[in-house]
């Protein structure tokens, strides 16, 4: 239950993050990837003031090793660049320059009542569960 | 370059940016996991024993957070939501974010906050690569045509 707890009070910080910095507007978001328009810095902000207190928490784990409540950390274990990878990440960016959402803002609109938010969201599950099919296809392929 | 010093917000964006950064330090330094949203909604589409309930707790207390935020802001705190987009781009767009990021293994969350925060090469190189597809779309958008 204390996890629970934990879990949902995180969800709720990274939340208020999220509508805080301006990520839950497309428009805002769509303004950072315009390069050659008119250029709103902002979201530079939001990840540079995410990963300068993320660095010294991941630092810290690593070297605990364990959390705070005692489970192991399960950190990825991946280590090479793959061609998933690259691929995966190029189709994830041209969805998020044509809408101007990633996954976790589109969430919080979603839970805002923003009907084009709903709409992505459905559709993003549905891109995940198109991706969990090819991927059960492929492992039984395999194992054939 | 032109910077849009109307819509600039450097201090809001700051500030969010540090609680996105405090919520992914509460969550690897207490329950010991990566906060990756796309990699939480994916998990639930192929579910394991045991592994749903901190998935649900977690997208439950993001979802309350847009009524958190008006209960306790002011309310010009609130950010101007546009979303110019028609339905069928958004249905497209949602399509490769999904397939994407579950290809890719994360999005701006997991590889752009916390790989980019654990120095992981796989994640800058994820971040490089869905950054620049982002500006490339948009450049074609928006000034190519």
């Amino acid at each position: 239950m204390q996890h629970r707890v934990t879990e949902f009070f995180v969800g709720l910080v990274f939340g208020l993050g999220l509508i805080l910095s301006g990520m839950t507007d497309p428009g805002k978001v769509l303004g950072f990837l315009d390069l050659a328009g008119l250029w709103d810095p902002s979201l530079a902000l939001v990840m540079g003031g995410a990963i300068a207190v993320g660095v010294f928490a991941f630092a810290l784990a690593k070297k605990r090793g364990l959390s705070f409540f005692g489970v192991d950390l399960r950190l990825p274990t991946q280590e090479r660049i793959t061609q998933r990878l690259v691929v995966g990440s190029l189709l994830f960016g041209a969805g998020w320059g044509l809408a101007g959402f990633c996954p976790g803002p589109a969430w919080v609109s979603m839970a805002a009542g923003q009907n084009k938010a709903t709409l992505f969201v459905v559709f993003m599950l549905i891109g995940m569960a198109i991706f969990e099919v090819a991927e059960r296809r492929a492992q039984a392929a395999q194992a054939v | 370059m032109n910077i849009d010093w109307i819509h600039f917000t450097p201090w809001m964006s700051l500030g969010g940016g540090i609680l996105l950064g405090i919520a992914s330090a509460l969550f690897v330094l207490l329950n010991g996991r990566i906060l990756g949203i796309s990699g939480i909604l994916g998990g639930l589409l192929a579910p394991r024993t045991g592994d749903i309930g901190w998935r649900l707790a977690f997208l439950l207390g993001m979802g309350a957070a847009p009524l958190v935020f008006a209960a306790v802001m002011p309310p010009e705190f609130m950010p101007v939501v546009r979303i110019d987009a028609s339905e069928p781009v958004i249905a497209l767009a949602g399509v490769l974010v999904g397939v994407g990021t579950r290809y890719g293994s994360g999005c701006t969350s997991g590889h752009g906050v916390c790989g980019l925060s654990r120095l992981s090469p796989r994640s800058l190189v994820a971040t490089l690569c869905f950054m620049a597809a982002g500006f490339a779309i948009v450049y074609l958008l928006r000034h190519a045509f």
